[in-house]
């Protein structure tokens, strides 16, 4: 009953209607904003709500013809298999091109009619702008669908019989959530967007402006964090090899909003408190959407994978690349019209909080530079034929890891500095003793770390890292003792304990990858069942190889008891896998984890005389970086539900900052 | 001049300054980072550069592949049906790599035109050739 109630093509029906939604609500509330038609104004709300009806109700309709098998759809056929368990057809939707569109879409539907519910307080000429604003990006993303890449076709005159599969490495618990996640971050940095716009265009850019957009802007963000961490995660344990973080381009395209929108989070702080960088906030917010917007462009056209795959499939290319010009042209046109006007009157002197936000600003956006030109370095090339090249981690490793360390650095100085004016007489009383303190707690760490590990390769980074991670913490420390002292645990807002949580995660991020790239250490080695190898104080010993299988695959599974000064500490089972549905082998790495460590260990290639290629894997402190990763994102989440930002507190300061406008009373 | 404009030249000054330094700096480091890629027939005809960085990619030629006994030190050579390269890598090959598919090397040719590779990169699955040696053998088409 349902299965035929939600047909493909009432999806393929919804998704249109939803997009000719999209259309008035992109056009009416604007055109009545400007001839103070209030009823046009007015119909953005329901509009944004109708839109995400239809556009829901297609993305059912999708989901359905995945959970039922109907392979005559083409894009079920493609990327689903009458063997794949219900949870991964159901994630199999958005796994492709055309489907992760559709969750585009739907998220953007979402995040529009949050907008409008949410937003009684803001004026009604500014949200009918805004909604409107947003209405005109889901239009670009909704006619790319329907005109080329719709989701919904069929395949005509013979369905197969089953479906290709869902790609081996995608059938995980991470990549379920991991696509929604990003682009709920993604998408949600449209908010931002939006506001900046529709402030543009009213010429007002002040600190309720700041305010509105500031809780928008952390909820993407937080939602990108969460995101991007989950993806490394996955990348750690499932891709087999042991590494978090590649510096692959489709890895770069969801960086380079993160550190935008972390940039714009600490300079919207610095707007609404202060009135400074406004015009530099505004930018931000465009530059963060039209990041994501190319993100959106390199990771969906395929010129990632090669310049001539953008060729083979022009039209898709070609339709977001002259959306994603539309965009930045229009909004950077805008900007350089009104922005002279934003120009910020108000002082403050060269060691102050606003200072050390604005050096927060310059790093994040030099670490953008780099990343654009490492990512699209090559692209560039190759399209120009000057040759084929590729940039590897070298070149990201030899600016992320300075900039990262002075990033750090200045974190505690932002916390504990005071608007407007602080005095290098108390900077440098803050700078030294815990100097110290850290310099020794970096040498005890590093040197017992050393000892642990046995074989350390580089002391020298693994005694930076430690020092600046506990300088940060010594620092943080003594701001929440001093900020305690002022006031008592329960009075001090919720966004303070926010930013302290986020902070630390930082640290703890820094300190896991520090530690990762200083002290871990690999090994391939070659083993027969009853050999022994040394890794890092472990001993490794290779005591069974078994072949068996399950539902949809074939696999090896090898037994390793690692055990440490004689005592046996665990028995790790590295697979191959072979699925009857691909010819692909996959590598499932066995790992022990902890707090303090992992050991990794994966299984490589058969050799001769029943040998193996394996690969070991000793990290200390490892996990440190997506625990760092959860305590950034509950940070940015303690943040966002500061009652600062809730509704009634912003229509009394709107009231008193903007007592020319009207504003409905609730 | 009103000191609050001296206060906006200097910051635009400064930012003016550093951002000129960034780029200069980080199109310099691109450019010693970027690893060009090369044919097995560019590096056989000495169009390669010696112990410089780079990419090549071909063909792993089928009865090639050799591996040492005790190590995982393994030799094969990489073919665009014209010329072959030797090439040599310690440790684990990718799941996807075998003789007779597509793959791509990264390293340093020493003055004997061997690769000395420091990573093998095979097709990732099955509908995927790496756009280098699509390319490849797209050229030589025309």
């Amino acid at each position: 009953m349902m299965n035929e109630l939600l047909s493909p093509e009432l999806g393929h029906i919804a998704l249109i209607i939803g997009s000719c939604l999209a259309v008035f609500q992109g056009v009416l509330p604007l055109a009545g904003s400007y001839t103070g038609r209030v009823r046009w104004m007015q119909m953005g709300r329901s509009l944004a709500c109708g839109n995400l009806f239809f556009i829901f109700l297609a993305f059912l309709c999708l989901s359905n013809a995945f959970l039922s098998d109907d392979f005559t759809v083409r894009y079920v056929a493609q990327n689903s298999n009458t063997l794949l368990p219900i949870y991964f057809k159901f994630s199999a939707v958005w796994s492709a091109h055309e489907g992760s569109l559709l969750l585009w879409v739907l998220i953007l539907s979402i995040w529009t009619a949050a907008v409008a519910l949410l937003s009684n307080g803001l004026p009604l000429q500014f949200l009918s702008r805004t909604l409107a604003i947003l209405g005109l990006i889901s239009v670009g993303f909704g006619f790319f669908l329907l005109f080329t890449s719709n989701p919904f076709e069929r395949t005509f005159p013979l369905p197969p019989i089953d479906g290709q599969d869902l790609n081996p490495l995608l059938q995980d618990i991470a990549l379920i959530l991991h696509p929604p996640l990003l682009y709920l971050g993604y998408v949600g940095l449209a908010v931002p967007f939006a506001f900046a716009i529709s402030a543009l265009l009213e010429s007002r850019i002040d600190s309720a402006w700041a305010n509105w957009s500031r809780p928008w802007t952390l909820a993407s963000w937080c939602f990108l964090t969460v995101g991007i961490f989950l993806g490394s995660w996955w990348a750690y344990y499932e891709l087999g090899w042991g590494g978090w973080w590649f510096w692959d381009p489709v890895e770069n395209a969801s960086l380079m909003p993160w550190l935008v929108s972390t940039a714009l989070i600490h300079s919207l702080i610095a707007a609404e408190q202060r009135g400074v960088f406004r015009s530099w906030t505004v930018l931000l917010a465009i530059f963060a959407f039209s990041l994501s917007l190319l993100g959106t462009f390199l990771v969906r056209s395929g010129v990632l994978t090669s310049v001539h795959a953008f060729a083979s499939d022009p039209e898709r290319g070609m339709y977001i690349l002259l959306f994603l010009s539309i965009v930045i042209g229009s909004s950077l046109t805008l900007f350089a019209i009104r922005g002279p006007v934003l120009m910020s009157a108000s002082s403050y002197s060269g060691s102050s909080r606003e200072t050390f936000l604005l050096i927060n600003n310059l790093i994040l956006t030099v670490a953008v530079a780099v990343v654009l030109l490492g990512t699209m370095y090559p692209l560039i090339s190759d399209a120009f034929g000057l040759g084929k090249i590729s940039v590897g981690p070298p070149y990201f490793n030899f600016f992320f890891v300075p900039l990262t360390f002075i990033l750090l650095m200045f974190i505690p100085l932002a916390m504990r500095s005071s608007w407007g004016h602080v005095s290098v007489k108390i900077l440098s009383s803050w700078l030294i003793q815990p100097f110290l303190l850290s310099f020794v707690v970096g040498l005890i760490g590093s040197s017992m770390l050393a000892h642990w590990v046995g074989e350390t390769q580089n002391s020298f980074s693994a005694l930076v890292t430690l020092m600046c991670v506990s300088w940060v913490f010594m620092m943080i420390f003594v701001d929440v003792k001093e900020k305690l002292k002022l006031s008592t645990f329960t009075k001090l807002p919720v966004r303070y304990y926010g930013m302290v949580l986020a902070h630390l995660g930082v640290a703890v991020t820094v300190l896991g990858a520090g530690l990762y790239a200083s002290s871990g250490i690999q090994k391939d080695v070659k083993m027969g069942v009853g050999d022994y190898a040394y890794l890092g104080g472990h001993e490794f010993y290779f005591s069974d190889i078994k072949h068996d299988r399950m539902s949809n695959f074939l696999f090896t599974r090898a037994e390793i008891i690692v055990s440490r000064e004689g005592r046996e500490i665990v028995t790790l089972k590295p697979e191959k896998r072979l699925y009857f549905s691909s010819p692909q082998t996959m590598t499932e790495a066995a790992i022990d984890g902890g707090l303090l460590r992992d050991i990794y260990i994966s299984l490589g290639e058969p050799l001769d005389n029943n040998y193996w290629a394996i690969r070991l894997h000793v990290k200390p402190f490892v996990r440190c970086i997506w625990l760092g990763g959860a305590m950034i994102s509950l940070g940015g989440l303690l943040a966002v539900l500061d009652k600062r930002y809730r509704r009634r507190k912003i229509i009394k300061r709107d009231l008193e900052n903007l007592s020319a406008q009207s504003v409905p009373e609730m | 001049m009103h000191p609050l404009r001296k206060q906006r030249m200097q910051w635009i000054c400064l930012m003016l300054i550093s951002v000129s330094i960034a780029t200069a700096l980080i199109g310099y480091i691109l450019r010693q980072n970027a690893n060009f890629f090369y044919t097995p027939s560019q590096i056989a005809n000495g169009q390669a550069p010696i112990g410089v960085s780079l990419r090549a990619g071909g063909e792993v030629v089928v009865g090639s592949l050799k591996r040492a006994r005790e190590s995982l030190l393994i030799e094969f050579h990489v073919s665009d049906d014209w010329h072959s390269v030797k090439v040599t890598y310690e440790g684990i090959l990718p799941d996807l790599f075998s003789e007779g598919q597509s793959t791509v090397v990264t390293g340093k040719i020493d003055d004997q035109n061997i690769l000395h590779a420091v990573q093998v990169l095979a097709k990732h699955d099955e509908n995927y050739t790496p756009p280098e040696i699509a390319g490849m053998y797209e050229d030589r088409g025309t």
